[in-house]
């Protein structure tokens, strides 16, 4: 070691992939707004208060159409994060930025001039996409998830005791749970629709596959305190005893 | 270097302060060198408790902002030699209690005590995550009733995230003290059994205080429950908590309710 360093340490960026809810809007906003205060007020703002990515793909919105939604949005406590599939033109410094993809992100180290720009392009929120018979990656909680606290992984998600009423669980695979379901699990959450949802003991506020979610009081009452599980077939969400 | 302890629960008025009170007794009663502390900035009550409140000069603010030495603030208890009481202040705001100076008088307190006890307040803001940030163990105090026991389960959940030892990857000891219990009430379904608390919760069970007249009484004299009448059934369960805490193996008794039991074997009779 008998290199001094002079320098000044060059700003270190790390990439970093998030689990991002996405919301596509469609045509007229309004109708379609008012489905969304619908289900904002049944699932009391799950999908809501958290940072969400707005897809307007295959959209043929306007600047000012877009700021109008954005605005709306903004009313509902809607935090919007990013724009995907949106024409460049109609993006602008008051919009959130634009976002595509969702390639694996890497270490970066950027010049100082520019730290912000790339840490907004670089940290991209999106996970990667994965087909059919990949491996997929999955973490196993091994202790029980308390109220309060909220658990999200872009894979499968295996809890290993129960998750309390007042917790949640988002997975983008499927979720399996070793113990009492209390809280809220949502699988599937980037809209992978083979994703399940297992537990030894329902008791849950609410269960989620790819969107489509059930509230306890849509569930069937002979259903509760047993082992279930939950999957999805032609946009409908299942459930039946196990074992 | 003694031990640090917790009294938490998330929710108010289920019995923190007179757990902190009546196991710092039991304790001191064994010999073991205690101090209370009541982090209840601003609505403190451990001092009516222990029966010090007109005997309180400086509090735990004014030693954590150096207008006090700790020695000056510590009140002796007059019944018992190895019991100490360090005050909050009721006047001041809770905001002057600062990380750095709470982790001062924490650890000055553990090299002159073999057990530091905090009385947290409720809530899980600012005052909550201080009593709780330097614990070695936690009592989570839980009465049979689901808010109760949702709030535990939430501040499990910060002492395993928002303490020290829980920062430095290791775990706080967490025992849990099922108060204010009914046998009469739980029997009849009114609340939750021992079972689905410790099922929900999931940490090992400390004691079961059944619900008692003998807690208000002590605590309107100003006396730990553990001192006011030791031979009564909620000052046994305190007791027997405490061993439970220096590391003897008792098991739990479920209190059951005997008289609930006569009068259905007399109604059982007569019908």
């Amino acid at each position: 070691m008998t290199e001094v360093l002079t320098a000044p340490q060059p700003i270190r960026l790390k990439g970093r992939s998030f689990l991002a809810l996405v919301l596509s809007p469609e045509m007229p906003f309004g109708d379609w707004l008012m489905r969304l205060d619908d289900l904002a007020e049944r699932s009391a703002g799950f999908f809501l208060q958290r940072p969400i990515v707005l897809d307007l793909d295959g959209l043929d919105v306007d600047r000012e159409q877009l700021r109008d939604l954005l605005e709306r949005l903004d009313e509902r406590n809607v935090r919007i994060m990013g724009i995907e599939g949106a024409r460049p033109s109609i993006l602008g410094p008051d919009t959130p930025p634009a976002m595509s993809g969702g390639r694996p992100a890497s270490d970066i180290e950027a010049p100082e001039t520019d730290k912000r720009a790339a840490a907004t392009t670089n940290a991209k929120p999106a996970a990667p996409e994965w087909k059919p018979g990949r491996s997929v990656p999955s973490i196993i909680v091994s202790e029980p998830v308390r109220s309060g606290q909220s658990l999200m992984f872009e894979g499968d998600i295996t809890v290993v005791g129960s998750v309390s009423s007042g917790a949640e669980i988002v997975a983008g695979g499927s979720i399996h749970i070793y113990g009492t379901l209390r809280g809220r699990a949502a699988a599937g959450s980037m809209g992978d629709t083979s994703a399940r949802i297992f537990c030894s003991k329902l008791e849950a506020e609410l269960v989620a596959i790819a969107g489509l979610y059930k509230t306890s009081e849509d569930m069937q009452p002979e259903l509760r305190g047993k082992s279930v599980q939950f999957w999805l077939k032609d946009d409908a969400l299942l459930a039946e005893k196990l074992g | 270097m003694g031990k640090a302890i917790v009294v938490t629960s998330g929710k108010g008025g289920v019995g923190k302060t007179t757990t902190t009170a009546a196991l710092g007794a039991a304790l001191a009663q064994r010999g073991e060198k205690v101090v209370v502390v009541d982090f209840d900035v601003g609505l403190r009550n451990l001092d009516l408790v222990m029966g010090a409140e007109r005997r309180v000069v400086y509090d735990l603010i004014n030693v954590i902002h150096g207008e006090a030495k700790l020695q000056q603030a510590l009140i002796r208890d007059k019944r018992l030699e190895t019991l100490y009481l360090l005050p909050a202040s009721q006047t001041r705001d809770k905001d002057k209690l600062t990380p750095e100076g709470v982790e001062q008088v924490i650890s000055a307190l553990k090299k002159n005590f073999d057990w530091v006890i905090c009385d947290s307040p409720a809530g899980i803001e600012r005052g909550p995550t201080m009593a709780m940030r330097h614990a070695d163990i936690a009592i989570i105090v839980t009465n049979p009733e689901v808010s109760s026991v949702r709030d535990s389960d939430r501040i499990i959940g910060l002492l395993d995230a928002k303490t020290v030892k829980a920062e430095r990857g290791e775990r706080v000891e967490k025992h849990l003290l099922v108060t204010r219990y009914d046998p009469a009430r739980a029997e009849a379904g009114d609340m939750l059994q021992v079972d689905d608390v410790l099922e929900i919760l999931s940490i090992p069970l400390l004691g079961i205080i059944p619900e008692s007249t003998d807690v208000l009484r002590a605590s309107n004299l100003g006396t730990p429950v553990t001192l006011a009448d030791k031979q009564s059934e909620t000052a046994q369960a305190y007791f027997e908590a405490a061993r439970r805490l220096t590391g003897e193996i008792i098991p739990v008794t479920i209190p059951s309710d005997r008289r609930s039991f006569f009068g259905k074997f007399f109604g059982r009779k007569a019908a």
